[in-house]
């Protein structure tokens, strides 16, 4: 114990397993693989969607033929083979669900394990949980409580359904299907996510919440969420994300679009633990997203992540800063261990004027991985008085990780005050030490430093959210005690 | 309290440590100076269990126990303590929150308790008002920020939360100013007791105008080569150490 080196350190962060490694045995209802117009018209007729729908798929994925991969980022990987992937997966059911008692019990089994156990959440802390298992989302709760208030939270199946209208108008507006590869491979097959309409006026009353899994093998997972907080509205939406243990490569190609009319305000909090792979780099989640929300006048926009999982991260949750005054956000903790890579951060684009942005990013490598920092500062010519800060951080754990930040700044209003920090450090020795003396664990050192490293963004996450990212923060680094 | 014994210590192959003696028993504060590079710091990183060094002969009991065989947070919690002559910054974590986790680890290493908040508080209240550490920089990031002075006064304020039984200062007075100098020592002064037992490492004898020490030790190329009361600290004071230099010099001849 007293020679406990670095090495072992790194070592130990090495052996430890994934903890969500577990399949849910639920069957399921699969399409064939490949992607082509028929399988496309099959995924929107098992959804029962309307015309507009399908005709929105097929021209995204007559765009998303003509697009290449894109191979900027700072990863390497062995792109996905479009052709081997099975683009929809139901977990059967004979019919839906009538109250929470009605849910299949090895379903509640696996949200039990996932430590979300939904009797708890509803008796509890007043969480609306909008469960999706795959890609069918199976269980929607306080759903009377918020539609009292006008509030409309569902799958984004039923949105299509129920409210065309909002979709037909807001779906595409900030990321359309061209932007690109993997944003236009969504539009064309998206199987569900989350839909939320806060109506004019509304503070949403409790944090929305919804717990994506991948659970089947060989299925691509295509989220799409839309979030629209019309004016004067605020909500904070809660994202959460495992999955069980893989061999093979899964894809996860997500969109999320976020609205922010005047004067209004969205949070939206993401905890991602996919599975990373194991200690060789095989397996894992290739996590390839493309999250982008438009701020009009006097409106905010915050986004903060804890990135934990997945073996491939490529993912920039950006804000579009139209409207004066209005304001974007940030917060994010990016962790890599093992082979995991990660080329993550954001995209500020000042298109109003007085509008200001906030970047905090922590990345924090180690093992044999790779954690970029990749962002965008954009002050366009009628931005005037724009602000920015930003500031990157990367702590290295051991010596065989990498950490890399590429900041662009492009400014084209000379009133622009920008700002960037940043830093690299290793996780001390110095600081080990010092805690150890004072009669510490390595362990609770370790969690103490880390914990303080991430504090800026962990502080941005709504309370019971922030409890359960320390925890994964400590159980990622847990291993790293003998 | 602790008795070194013959102790012989390098790093990346050079030797530090050449023989070292040293008694320090309850109840009594040893000072050590010495010329730079003659080991000081060394012997503190080394009883507190720094990694960096290689002990290759001799031993330490501490308090009955081979200190030797503990690891660093054993030895925290067995009651050594270091005042560190460049105390480490932790940004993001607050003063108390790591002083609280220390105190409860060592607790519970010690089948005690863990501490109550209110009794905490009290704690961290009358402790830091012992070394004239503002309230603020207890509910501060450890060390982060603070000036010269203020890492120092944060040393002794952590010492007096912890209550070592063997306290080694490492050049706390470095960087000091005659007011914050009389702080710590004030400090200092008041936490000895007939339990325990501080090591002061210096160079300068104006700390030991205010702790006064029982005993003062001269550490020369890793051995203790002269020692004797406080007055031989006002006499290194004066005459440098190049008379100990000669003395040596001319023993060998």
């Amino acid at each position: 114990m007293s020679n406990y080196t670095e090495t072992d350190l790194e070592k130990d962060l090495q052996d430890q397993e994934y903890k969500y490694g577990f399949v849910t045995n639920i069957e399921s209802d699969k399409i064939p693989v490949g992607l082509n117009e028929d399988i496309i018209r099959l995924i929107s007729s098992k959804k029962e969607e309307p015309n507009w729908m399908l005709d929105y798929r097929l021209k995204a994925f007559a765009v998303w033929q003509t697009m290449t991969e894109p191979e900027w980022g700072h990863v390497h990987y062995e792109k996905p083979k479009f052709d081997e992937i099975a683009y929809y997966s139901a977990p059967k059911q004979s019919k839906k669900y009538e109250s929470w008692e009605d849910v299949d019990p090895e379903m509640k089994a696996t949200m039990k394990k996932l430590g979300i156990s939904m009797e708890e959440q509803m008796r509890l802390t007043g969480v609306a949980v909008d469960f999706v298992m795959d890609s069918v989302s199976v269980a929607t709760s306080f759903k009377s409580k918020l539609s009292e208030l006008g509030i409309i939270f569902c799958s984004f199946s039923e949105a299509v359904k129920e409210h065309p209208e909002l979709v037909q108008k807001y779906m595409g507006t900030v990321i359309p299907t061209s932007d690109n590869f993997y944003a236009a491979l969504n539009s064309a097959v998206f199987t569900d996510g989350s839909f939320c309409y806060i109506p004019k006026g509304v503070r949403c009353p409790m944090e929305l919440s919804t717990y994506f899994r991948i659970n089947e093998g060989g299925t691509g997972q295509f989220e799409r969420t839309l979030v629209i907080a019309d004016e004067g509205a605020y909500v904070s939406y809660l994202e959460g994300c495992t999955a069980p243990q893989r061999d093979e490569n899964q894809l996860h190609a997500a969109v999320v679009e976020l609205i922010a009319l005047e004067n209004a305000e969205i949070k939206y909090s993401t905890v991602q633990n996919w599975y990373p792979g194991d200690k060789n780099g095989l397996g894992g989640i290739y996590n390839f997203v493309t999250k982008r929300g438009i701020c009009e006048r006097k409106s905010k926009i915050s986004w903060t992540q804890v990135e934990t999982g997945s073996a491939v991260t490529w993912k920039y949750p950006s804000c579009i800063l139209k409207g004066d005054y209005s304001i974007g956000e940030f917060y994010s903790v990016a962790v890599t261990n093992n082979y995991q890579q990660a080329d993550t951060g954001t995209k500020m684009i000042h298109l109003g004027k007085n509008t200001k942005s906030t970047i905090i990013s922590k990345g924090i490598s180690a093992g044999k991985s790779q954690n970029s920092y990749r962002g965008l500062v954009q002050i366009h010519k009628n931005a005037k008085n724009a602000r920015n800060f930003s500031q990157c951080d990367s702590l290295l754990m051991g010596d065989t990780c990498g950490a890399h930040t590429f900041p662009y700044i492009e400014c084209k209003n000379p009133s622009a005050k920008i700002e960037h920090e940043a830093t690299t450090s290793k996780i001390g020795e110095d600081q080990l030490f010092y805690c150890k003396q004072r009669g510490l664990s390595e362990e609770k050192a370790i969690s103490l430093i880390v914990n303080g490293y991430c504090k800026e963004v962990l502080n941005q996450l709504p309370m019971e959210f922030a409890v359960e990212a320390q925890k994964l923060l400590a159980i990622s680094l847990e291993g790293s005690v003998g | 309290m602790i008795n070194i014994v013959n102790l012989h210590a390098e790093v990346e192959e050079k030797k530090i440590l050449k023989g070292l003696n040293l008694n320090v028993k309850a109840g009594e504060i040893h000072a050590i100076m010495g010329p730079n590079g003659s080991g000081k710091s060394t012997l503190a990183s080394i009883l507190a269990g720094k990694e960096d060094y290689t002990v290759t002969a001799g031993n330490v009991e501490f308090d009955g126990k081979d200190l030797l065989e503990l690891s660093t947070e054993d030895r925290a919690r067995q009651g050594l303590f270091l005042a560190f002559q460049y105390p480490i910054e932790i940004p993001g974590v607050s003063n108390v929150n790591f002083l609280k986790s220390a105190l409860n680890e060592i607790r519970e290493y010690r089948g005690e308790e863990q501490i109550s908040a209110k009794e905490f508080l009290a704690l961290v209240k009358e402790k830091s008002a012992l070394v004239e550490l503002d309230s603020k920089l207890a509910s501060r990031s450890v060390n982060e920020g603070f000036s010269g002075g203020e890492k120092k006064r944060n040393e002794i304020f952590q010492m007096a939360m912890l209550n070592p039984k063997l306290a080694i200062l490492d050049e706390t007075d470095s960087g000091l100013d005659i007011d914050a100098l009389r702080i710590v020592a004030n400090g200092v002064n008041k936490l000895r007791s007939p339990k325990n037992a501080a090591i002061i490492i210096t160079h300068y004898q104006r700390l030991l105008d205010y702790i006064i020490p029982d005993f003062v030790h001269v550490l020369y190329d890793g051995k203790i080569v002269k020692s004797g009361g406080k007055e031989l600290a006002l006499e290194l004071e004066e005459k440098g150490y190049d008379w100990i230099k000669e003395e040596l010099a001319s023993n060998a001849d």
